[in-house]
């Protein structure tokens, strides 16, 4: 049951949006809306992807974040230089939890920090020659990487740096793939357009090279796709996909290496876990080298099995059994799982306001827990994402784009959610206001989510805050 | 002239996604979809209509192709 009737949750968004000025009123009220499952088309009822009013608090990020942070960062073979000033990687360094096997400085790269570091002088005289510099250096330090990615920040765009040349060069220099990404922050309304910059350049400077290192491929050959491994995603997902019988070729990009970027033109099938940030180049792959790409959901048991079987339709008869052999041994641990947790959760509202593809993909195990999604929200969905989101909510779902922070606020103080997962900007105001919150952007330093070991996890974190006795004891420090 | 991506999918429908607009809708009517004839007036369930100039012979899918405003 739904705290609120549809009429109760549109009056609910029309008081929220009284407070703006009639022009960002306006704007805003084709950013929220109330779910009807009977729309076969979210979009239409919904505007997404468009420019964050200027004094509106948004959470989104920028395209550097979405290219560096998301989509390169976690190649771990390869070293992704911030190129710009200091900050932008620093500050967001390691953050994403994207784990990886190897030794860190040897022959993989993920938590460091590589940055050009620009100084006033940079910004003066341009920064071509310390990039120039740097691509030498780092082929000193760390002959073992297998490439560099230049990641560029604002200033770069700003002043006019032709890093296309110095990487060419760096390529014929060091003989390593050198790919200048023109990520710079300004560019594009959110971290989106990030991801496919990012996409684009892994394209046209790893992809289509073409690898020939004698790559034997099977007829059981797949790629996950758009899984960045946060606290383990990728392998807890790999796995049930190798007990079924099929081969993982490449993960892109958690825990990822050069060589599986490149060999992935040679799967059978890309499957496709974050929509938003790899459709791109699964598309390509589609049309290019006439591989097919689908949609999956490793989270919760009951879209889990979904998936498999629907992985398995594209395979023949020996998966399609292995996908029901994974299935049946699961679930007496899913069984296991529900007795223990469902009792305590049953019937608990959550509202999630996170990116990509969790606010669709994550509502089944929510909903395996017997728990209900009172409202979501991307912080930086397309049409697309929302027309895959109506389906999967209940109805009068609030749906929220680019929610500001005094909106959803709002929300929260009217809906009284029994938990909140969004992302660290948002963390800290409502475990203050003694909401029970979850950050869900990397899993609150927990995961895997995904799969069935992460549904183990899942459940006994969600458990873990939700009926945790430290909210009743909290008082907001602006009320006392 | 915006360029759509024409892809068959799971159940064998035609769905067309236009990349500019993050648009993705299923192929609800095509103007010719013969052996000899392919293309004409072709509109998206959420009544988005393109006209793409007819063809020959059927492409051979996921086709990229140019369409017009139809
Ligand atoms: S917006 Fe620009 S300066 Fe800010 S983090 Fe992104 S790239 Fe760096």
């Amino acid at each position: 049951m739904s705290v609120l009737t549809r009429e109760e949750a549109q009056g609910l968004i029309q008081r929220v949006l009284e407070v703006y000025p009639e022009e960002a009123r306006a704007e805003r009220s084709q950013h929220l809306m109330v779910s009807d499952p009977a729309t076969e088309q979210g979009s239409s009822c919904i505007t997404s992807n468009r420019k964050s009013l200027p004094g509106v608090m948004t959470a989104r990020g920028c395209a550097y974040a979405g290219s560096k942070g998301v989509v390169w960062g976690p190649i771990k073979d390869m070293i992704h230089l911030s190129h710009g000033p200091v900050g932008c990687g620093q500050y967001s360094r390691a953050g994403r939890r994207n784990y990886y096997v190897g030794y860190t400085g040897v022959n993989t790269f993920g938590t460091m920090n590589f940055t050009s570091d620009f100084q006033e002088k940079d910004i003066v005289f341009g920064g071509d020659k310390k990039l120039a510099k740097i691509l030498e250096e780092v082929e000193t330090l760390f002959p073992l990487s297998k490439g560099i990615s230049v990641q560029s920040e604002c200033p770069v765009g700003l002043i006019g740096d032709d890093i296309e040349a110095v990487a060419r060069k760096g390529t014929e220099k060091i003989g390593k793939p050198v790919v200048p990404v023109r990520c710079e922050g300004f560019r594009g309304v959110s971290q989106s357009l990030g991801h496919h910059i990012a996409n684009d350049t892994i394209r046209d400077h790893l992809l289509d090279s073409g690898l020939d290192d004698g790559f034997v491929s099977s007829p059981y050959d797949v790629a996950i796709i758009g899984d960045y491994n946060i606290g383990g995603d990728a392998w807890s997902s790999r796995i049930l996909l190798e007990e079924m019988g099929l081969r993982v070729v490449a993960q892109w990009s958690g825990d990822g290496t050069l060589a599986e970027i490149k060999r992935t033109p040679k799967v059978k099938i890309n499957l496709l876990h974050c929509y938003r940030s790899m459709n791109y180049i699964s598309r390509h792959m589609e049309a290019k080298y006439g591989i097919p790409w689908m949609e999956y959901n490793f989270f919760g048991p009951t879209k889990i099995a979904a998936s498999l079987r629907a992985i398995a339709e594209h395979f023949d008869d020996k998966i399609k059994e292995g996908a029901e052999k994974v299935i049946a041994k699961y679930q007496p641990m899913v069984e296991a799982i529900n007795a223990k947790y469902i009792p305590r959760l049953q019937g608990k509202r959550v509202m999630l306001y996170v990116g990509g593809l969790r606010p669709r993909h994550v509502v089944g195990a929510y909903e395996d827990l017997g728990m209900e999604v009172v409202g979501t929200g991307y912080e930086f969905g397309h049409n697309d994402d929302y027309d895959r989101t109506t389906k999967e909510l209940g109805n009068t779902t609030l749906i929220y784009d680019d929610v500001s922070e005094f909106e959803l606020e709002q929300f929260v103080s009217r809906i009284k959610p029994d938990l909140i997962g969004a992302g660290i900007k948002e963390k800290y105001v409502y475990q203050k206001m003694g909401i029970p919150f979850r950050q869900m952007h990397s899993w609150d330093y927990s995961g895997p989510y995904h799969g069935y070991d992460g549904y183990a996890i899942f459940a006994r974190d969600i458990d873990m805050t939700v009926n945790n006795p430290c909210w009743k004891k909290m008082k907001a420090p602006w009320k006392s | 002239m915006p360029k759509v991506m024409l892809r068959r999918d799971s159940d064998g429908l035609l769905i067309c996604y236009v990349p500019k607009k993050d648009l993705e809708g299923k192929v609800a009517s095509l103007e010719f979809d013969q052996p000899g004839k392919w293309g004409g007036r072709m509109v998206l369930d959420d009544g988005t209509a393109f006209h793409i100039e007819p063809l020959d012979a059927p492409p051979v899918f996921p086709a990229e192709m140019r369409a017009s405003r139809g």
